[in-house]
């Protein structure tokens, strides 16, 4: 069977605004509950620390420098520098660690 | 209610336009490296360059694009391409849902659709992380310079496919996960609570990559399935303090605020 690449399109697209849209149209008040308040609080942390690692050392050529794009990205977001200084650091890691493997 | 709150023509909503272009601008630089690598997926499911540029533009999600694209070259039945699509993506179900407890209130609808499209992760993570109410114009202005750079690495991706230098994809590849970290760990530093969840989740999800039955699960599923479980029993055990209903909302800002403090400088004009 064959399938129409732009109705394979249109079914993504559809579904992803879905999710995306539906929270932020039906929730109109503020939710009182502890539970969820707390659970909401703390999911962006833990599902950004979830998809960094392992992730990161698998995106490099190596996974030493990737490592180490890690650990330097650590400590330059803990000294509080933006978000394009810390990706580019670890971007000129990789690079150079990579130059010596 | 003031008419002229959410008007484009309102000197504080041009403002925050242009803070979320500047904030959009780094992020799109490392969308362009990822979506180059997802144009090669793009490319074996046989997508032309304009295909790829409005899957990107509509989409905008990397995992979620890419389960996409395997299963177009796989040839997938439909419902099972929306299936992969929802169990990829469903983070962003938290992050809506996250996002509408920081809105005004009398938010208009068209605010609320429009704002939508822009839910990637990195646009959150910056959008969340500043204090107060969102502004609706800051998503947009972050969302414009993210955007374009994501859908036009896409296309470049399908047409140039392996023309880049090895070395210089494997380099851009972390741009995305520097992003990640510049948003989680400034809020742990301040927060032991959050540090130990990061460092539990790093843990978490590199223990799963050889459990029996998580490791065969998609990346995307991972991530919710360990999201959904390490932040519910951190909400059990810490619970974040709220003394009662009239000071529940003003708690919350003033937790965003201590947690973003550090980015605060950078990130505000």
């Amino acid at each position: 069977m064959t399938q129409n690449v732009y109705i394979y399109i249109f079914i993504m697209a559809a579904v992803t605004y879905a999710i995306r849209v539906l929270p932020l149209t039906l929730i109109r008040k503020p939710i009182e509950n502890q539970f969820i308040q707390s659970f909401l609080y703390y999911v962006p942390y833990v599902t950004l620390a979830v998809m960094t690692f392992p992730a990161i050392i698998h995106a490099t050529q190596s996974p030493i420098s990737g490592a180490i794009a890690l650990i330097i990205g650590i400590l330059v977001a803990w000294f509080g520098f933006d978000l394009f200084k810390v990706a580019i650091t670890c971007c000129a890691t990789v690079f150079i660690i990579e130059m010596f493997l | 209610m003031n008419k002229q709150e959410y008007s484009i023509h309102s000197e504080e909503n041009q403002s925050a336009f242009r803070v979320g272009v500047k904030n959009g601008i780094p992020i799109g630089l490392g969308y362009l490296a990822v979506s180059f690598s997802l144009g090669i997926a793009a490319k074996t499911a046989g997508l032309t360059p304009i295909q790829g540029f409005v899957v990107s533009l509509f989409c905008m999600a990397s995992a979620g694009e890419y389960v996409g694209f395997l299963s177009i070259a796989a040839g997938a039945a439909y419902i099972e391409i929306a299936i992969s699509t929802l169990i990829a993506n469903a983070r962003y179900l938290l992050m809506s849902t996250a996002m509408s407890q920081r809105m005004k209130p009398e938010l208009s609808i068209k605010h609320r659709l429009l704002m939508a499209f822009g839910i990637t992760d990195e646009l959150f993570g910056i959008a969340i992380a500043r204090p107060g109410y969102l502004n609706p114009y800051y998503s947009y202005g972050a969302f414009l310079t993210s955007s374009i750079p994501w859908a036009l690495g896409t296309s470049l991706g399908i047409i140039a496919g392996n023309l880049l230098p090895l070395r210089l994809v494997s380099a851009f590849s972390v741009a995305l996960y520097g992003m990640f970290l510049a948003v989680i760990i400034p809020p742990a530093r301040k927060d032991k609570i959050i540090a130990g969840l990061v460092v539990l989740s790093f843990a978490a999800n590199y223990a799963s990559t050889y459990l029996p039955f998580m490791k065969d699960m998609t990346d995307g599923t991972r991530t919710i399935i360990l999201t959904v479980v390490i932040s519910a029993v951190a909400a059990i055990l810490f619970p974040k303090q709220t003394a009662n209903k009239n000071t529940n909302k003003q708690s919350i800002v003033t937790q965003n605020c201590d947690s973003s403090a550090t980015n605060k400088k950078e990130i505000q004009p």
